[in-house]
């Protein structure tokens, strides 16, 4: 998994009708600092997440393991609302 | 699998309710000589890793595999602490 902050949402009206009702934003993925880390991905939200805030984001077809995503076509899922990134000293 | 070090952790108070119960760790790949090799990633700890350790971790749909019978949407899981590698 990696770590990333909502920068955006992406809104879709023709789309897959497995992934109607579910929210679709765009996070850049950062370090545990918060810094951007480059690029960006569509994910879809499972928990809720608003903007600017850091989450957690699994890829690949663990994102379709995600409560609620079971044979959907994602491959990019947000699977939690990040309180704190700790790195030991 | 790749070797990493355990470097810190994570915490998710709001997060999908099949990952309750997970520890997150954040760990660094490391070469075999133990330099840092990438990004840090965050990885599902399957083994009682703590911080510091050096472990092993496993990728992709795979990794998910460490927890059967549960069902765990996890694209990182760290399935082994090291305790010694010998290059041949």
């Amino acid at each position: 998994m990696f770590l990333a902050r909502v920068a955006g949402t992406v809104v879709a009206t023709r789309k897959d009708p497995r992934l109607e009702g579910h929210k679709l934003l765009l996070v850049v993925p950062v370090d545990p600092d918060g810094n951007d880390d480059g690029g960006y991905v569509v994910a879809v939200d499972t928990v809720s997440a608003g903007y600017k805030e850091m989450v957690l984001v699994v890829r690949g077809s663990s994102a379709r393991m995600a409560d609620g995503m079971d044979e959907r076509p994602v491959d990019a899922s947000i699977i939690g609302i990040v309180d704190s990134a700790d790195v030991d000293d | 699998m790749d070797l990493a070090r355990v470097i810190g952790s994570v915490v998710c108070t709001q997060k999908n309710v099949a990952l309750h119960g997970r520890k997150l760790l954040l760990v660094q790949p490391v070469t075999v000589e133990g330099q840092d090799t990438g990004r840090p990633l965050v990885a599902i700890d399957a083994v009682g890793a703590g911080a510091g350790e050096r472990v092993f971790y496993v990728t992709g749909r795979e990794a998910s595999f460490a927890f059967i019978p549960d069902h765990v949407p996890t694209d990182a899981s760290i399935v082994g602490i090291v305790d010694r590698v010998d290059l041949l």
